[in-house]
């Protein structure tokens, strides 16, 4: 059995636990030193979730919790892409869950005080596993925009919430998907925990033509790329390089 | 200039937010669309080992508990095998390995109803100490924060930990043990910032 780990996470590229424009993370960002150990079994391990775990609709959120011949308000999309690691790979079998607000901004969710209203039809989460070839594929309505208690007029852009599981619990991720164009990503203080405009980026999903279905839904693409494994560039040796 | 690597670069996180529990535990947020929440059930029928349950709570650095955080934890069965994908074989068919809490909304405690995991071997074959992957996700956590819980009376085995046994700072390995809670299970709290900082690991 060789033990290939995974490659070190850039911690130039994700957000530092200490962002104080993002002012909840003051108090909950470790002050300590991270401490750094290889891969193990431990974290080279993770949970498989099976297509049988999956219902019909639960990756169409237009219509996941909406009443018998009604759906969702708001711009309908489809949102579509891969999960790959960072060798270019496809992630096959990887759980993809989503949640987000409606398309004027309000999530379903006891403690959101907003006072935009809830779509009856619209509960807001999905989800989805990837095929063979890492493509996962869901649609439901573009989220509205919403305020926040953070400075005295901070607002999110539109984002759809995404957490992944790759093949071992180490790759484990949660993030944030942006639309092309909108010029609130960059006024936001949690885009803001984001140092590299070029990490940023490669969260705003892209307007495709291509892949819009007429007189039906436009699309976005979006790729998620996980940490990548370790190769063993010849596979008679006991032990990757 | 000089070739390149063609490697892409790892999706960067984003804080999980304060309704993370609407994607990940619909059901616990009042979304009755999937049936029940991924994660609440570790074992489908009867397990081998001993049951135990886990509790605790995720502190800030005010001493406040996180009444938004969301914990996984991910373990080896009672035989120190990885369910779903582990190259050394099948795991007990009737434990996942992994759990998911959204913890209560009052007190922020998260509840785990698990086994007692096995050793598991070290890169090199030494056996780690018992031990359970934990990682935590909260509105203000930007990266999802990956710690371990061992087991405060593994004492002989927490001793050869391998990785128990390096940290330099020996006055922080108690914040990685769960203590005893006199009724079969184990309390393991979670400090994020302050003197009792928990250990947390960039692996």
């Amino acid at each position: 059995m060789t033990q290939k780990g995974y490659f070190a996470r850039d911690t130039q590229w994700h957000p530092p636990a200490l962002t104080p424009g993002y002012k909840t993370s003051v108090a909950r960002s470790p002050t300590r030193a991270k401490l750094s150990f290889p891969t193990s079994l431990s974290e080279e391990t993770g949970p498989v979730f099976g297509h049988n775990i999956l219902g019909p609709l639960d990756n169409d959120l237009i219509h996941n919790f909406a009443a018998a011949d009604q759906s969702a308000i708001g711009p309908r999309i489809v949102v579509y892409g891969r999960v790959l690691d960072e060798t270019g790979r496809p992630v096959p079998g990887a759980l993809v869950e989503v949640w987000q607000a409606n398309a004027g901004g309000r999530y379903r969710h006891k403690k959101e005080s907003y006072l935009a209203p809830l779509d009856p039809n619209f509960g807001g989460c999905g989800r989805v596993i990837t095929d063979e070839n890492g493509c996962y594929e869901f649609r439901t309505i573009q989220p509205g925009p919403y305020p926040w208690p953070n400075g005295p007029n901070d607002w999110r852009p539109a984002h759809i919430h995404f957490s992944v599981f790759g093949q071992g619990f180490a790759q484990r991720l949660i993030t944030q998907m942006y639309f092309e164009g909108d010029p609130m990503i960059w006024m936001c203080p949690i885009v803001g925990t984001i140092d590299d405009p070029k990490a940023v980026e490669s969260l705003v999903a892209a307007l495709d033509m291509s892949r819009t279905i007429p007189m039906d839904a436009r699309a976005y693409k979006f790729d998620i790329v996980l940490r990548g494994r370790r190769q063993t560039f010849f596979e008679n040796r006991a032990e990757g390089l | 200039m000089v070739q390149s690597l063609n490697l892409l670069k790892e999706s960067p996180s984003q804080t999980a937010g304060p309704y993370v529990h609407i994607g990940c535990t619909p059901n616990f947020s009042g979304i009755d669309i999937y049936g029940g929440d991924l994660g609440t059930t570790m074992k489908t029928g009867p397990v081998q080992g001993t049951e135990i349950t886990v509790r605790g709570a995720v502190f800030d650095g005010t001493g406040t508990p996180l009444r938004d955080a969301m914990v996984e934890i991910w373990q080896a069965d009672a035989n120190g095998i990885y369910p779903g994908n582990d190259p050394r074989g099948a795991a007990d068919p009737h434990f996942t390995g992994w759990g998911r809490s959204p913890g209560d909304m009052e007190t922020g405690e998260f509840t785990f109803q698990t086994v007692k995991p096995g050793q598991v071997p070290w890169r090199n074959g030494q056996l780690q100490a018992p031990h359970i992957t934990f990682w935590i996700v909260a509105r203000g956590i930007n990266l999802g924060l990956q710690t371990r819980m061992y087991f405060a009376d593994e004492v002989a085995a927490n001793a050869d930990d391998p990785i128990l046994s390096r940290i330099e700072h020996q006055n922080r390995v108690p914040t990685l043990l769960a203590q005893p809670d006199g009724a079969g299970g184990y309390r393991f709290d979670i400090r994020l910032q302050g003197d009792a900082e928990t250990i947390f690991f960039d692996i």
